[in-house]
């Protein structure tokens, strides 16, 4: 089986998808020519042509809200936003106007549209770019929020996305987009929103992660099976729609959970998780869930970056804590 | 073209025959009908909250019989209901929105027109996408997007007017200068002599043009639509108006506005203009107001009945229409509200 890194995989998932639908093409800055700041839309202007991989003026608004009306109009866009930070200057767009529109209208329109946006530390960008404010956004109902970990779920998650009759925000690791290849079959296929995937099996505690986080917590839990502790690791895949059902299940086995995740501590999503756990596990649960996550202060500069993300040591530390109970 | 005492300009020249005229006009005092009737419903507390086109009828009514309901689409922000009605959308439906009904106020299929737009300017970004897209579907449609003074100075508005341009989209975007963002004068909205010029900025054509004059505002936008719809791109028509009512039934402009600029207003009122013209050509007179007054109060009655006599909205309908297979948490919250199974 053919063999992608991320990059590639959301690269192929692209090209088969404009492949077998004409309705979908693709929008942004420096989508064309260039192929993208990490080249995920490589030889694809090439390959379908000026009308379907369009170099947009840079406006983040126009990009998503342009988006809206082209798949009010029949097509199916998928629009790159260069980091998931700079949503900010198209946020009304996304937030507001994407997923309130099919309510708005009462039904009689809906919008075909993803939204992908690369985000995250560790590659040591300049401000802005390493924003993780996925949270920001399930206070937008309407938007899916996709966080895809490996190449595998890259590509089958963006099909899915580009397929869903409702707007979805892809956000893609940029840590992760070049860390190695894995096995990432030709053709499309999908794989389910709101299907939570566990990664790694373990009886003591279970990490709880999406996105490069997913990719840390796999090399915690190695640590900790050195001292003896059998971690698993859940990857949630999507945060809209949640997985309430699996979260639970595997929660329940373990007995204790650790959520890990790149955006500050305060209302990030880890304390849906935790709260979530708190309504429908209590009684299972033997040690308080705990949180890693960045700290409550804006991303750092680069220099300070490692001190700002969650570490091994901070993931370690945290679950050794949660053994004590 | 047609001046304020009703007379036409010298060596002026229309598209619109006098029996067009006479149509723009029904619907002009229909739209004028319309604003008065609801108003005061809103103030028995039996209509929602309203933003009437009184003063701009000449706006909206010029420019919505410039596009053609069978392959045009037009993109309304909310201050010309009128113009959509007259693009197919029936007035019972868009009242039932006023009245807080759902099913009843769904825009019917077939229909090309969008949700009224509050978030000021978001619209356009959109219809830029939209006519952008009809294009690369191969579609013969224009969009009519509409904006007012205060809407110009959002970014959404530069953004689409600038990606417009850039995609050459069959697009007219019809900005009605009507004087007023709820208190906010023209006067420090911006300090452009004239919104028509920014079009010049975005590589595209730009008119001003008087805005109480419906000949003038149909002209204008006949001009940008057959632009458009031959592949010359977008066009900003700027129509210098005056908001003869409030910005909407919560305001009070006693509070903001000059007395004697309104009455000045007034005296360029769009509707007299066209009947005195009628007039003078012996095709209106008072007799002909009565009757056609009460002929359209009734029909904006049928529709307000229509709509207050339609479906109301049930708890459960807090859920409709978000999303096509909504996630298991969302119906266990609608579960929980409609039984309280939901736990």
């Amino acid at each position: 089986m053919p063999q992608r890194n991320i990059v590639e995989a959301i690269n192929n998932a692209l090209a088969d998808e404009m492949e077998s639908d004409p309705r979908v093409m693709l929008l942004g800055l420096d989508v064309g020519k260039l192929g993208g700041v990490f080249r995920t839309t490589s030889g694809l202007l090439e390959r379908f042509g000026t009308d379907r991989v369009v170099d947009t003026p840079l406006a983040e608004a126009s990009i998503i809200g342009a988006s809206l009306g082209l798949a009010l109009a029949g097509m199916v866009p998928v629009a790159e936003i260069q980091f998931l930070g700079f949503t900010a200057q198209g946020f009304h767009q996304l937030g507001p106007q994407l997923g309130k529109y099919r309510q708005r209208s009462r039904g009689r329109y809906h919008c075909q549209v993803t939204v992908r946006a690369p985000f995250g530390g560790g590659i040591r960008s300049p401000e802005f770019h390493s924003d993780a404010i996925e949270a920001q956004f399930v206070q937008s109902p309407g938007i899916k929020i996709v966080m895809p970990s490996n190449s595998y779920d890259a590509k089958g998650l963006l099909i899915e996305a580009i397929r869903d009759p409702d707007p979805v925000l892809y956000c893609e690791p940029d840590r992760l987009y070049r860390a190695g290849r894995s096995e990432v079959p030709d053709g499309p296929y999908t794989v389910p929103f709101g299907k939570a995937a566990v990664v790694r099996e373990g009886q003591d505690v279970t990490l709880v992660a999406w996105s490069a986080a997913v990719e840390l917590c796999l090399r915690a839990a190695e640590a900790l099976a050195a001292e003896g502790v059998s971690a698993a690791v859940l990857d949630l895949r999507t945060l809209v729609p949640l997985d309430v059902e699996t979260l639970c299940a595997q929660v329940v086995k373990t007995g204790r959970c650790v959520v890990v995740h790149e955006a500050p501590l305060s209302a990030g999503f880890g304390a849906e998780i935790s709260a979530t756990l708190m309504e429908e596990v209590f009684y299972d649960l033997d040690a308080p869930v705990a949180r890693v996550a960045a700290f409550d202060v804006p991303f750092p500069a680069a220099s300070l970056e490692d001190y700002y993300l969650p570490s091994m040591d901070r993931v370690l530390a945290a679950v050794r804590r949660t053994m004590q109970s | 073209m047609l001046l304020p005492d009703g007379t036409i300009a010298a060596g002026a020249k229309t598209r619109m025959e006098e029996e067009f005229l006479l149509e723009a006009l029904r619907w002009m005092m229909k739209s004028r009908l319309y604003d008065q009737r609801v108003i005061a419903l809103q103030r028995q507390g039996q209509f929602g909250v309203f933003s009437p086109g009184t003063g701009q009828e000449a706006s909206i009514i010029g420019s919505a019989m410039a596009v053609d309901p069978s392959r045009d689409w037009m993109v309304p922000q909310y201050r010309e209901l009128m113009a959509t009605v007259h693009h197919g959308l029936p007035l019972e439906v868009i009242t039932a929105q006023y009245l807080g009904k759902i099913a009843p106020a769904r825009i019917p299929d077939g229909v090309k027109v969008l949700p009224t737009q509050v978030s000021i300017a978001a619209q356009l970004p959109q219809a830029t996408g939209l006519a952008w897209g009809l294009r690369l579907r191969g579609e013969d449609s224009v969009v009519i997007a509409y904006i007012g003074d205060g809407g110009s100075s959002e970014g959404d508005f530069h953004e689409a007017l600038n990606l417009a341009g850039v995609v050459a989209a069959p697009i007219v975007f019809f900005l009605q200068n009507n004087q007023w963002a709820i208190s906010t004068s023209r006067r420090v909205q911006s300090a452009t002599k004239s919104f028509a010029l920014r079009a010049a900025g975005y590589g595209f054509e730009g008119v001003e043009v008087d805005g109480n004059d419906v000949i003038a505002v149909y002209d204008a936008a006949c001009d940008a639509v057959e632009r458009a719809r031959s592949g010359g791109g977008p066009s900003l028509i700027e129509a210098v108006t005056y908001r003869m009512s409030f910005h909407n039934t919560t305001d009070n402009p006693a509070r903001y506005q000059d007395p004697k600029e309104f009455e000045e207003a007034r005296t360029r009122d769009p509707i007299e203009r066209v009947q005195k013209y009628l007039a003078g050509l012996g095709m209106w007179n008072a007799k002909r107001d009565a009757a056609w007054t009460d002929e359209l109060r009734e029909e904006n009655e049928k529709a307000l009945t229509q709509a207050a006599g339609a479906a109301a909205p049930r708890p459960e309908d807090v859920f409709a229409n978000v999303y096509q297979d909504p996630p298991p948490r969302v119906l266990r919250q609608r579960a929980d509200l409609v039984d309280g199974s939901g736990g």
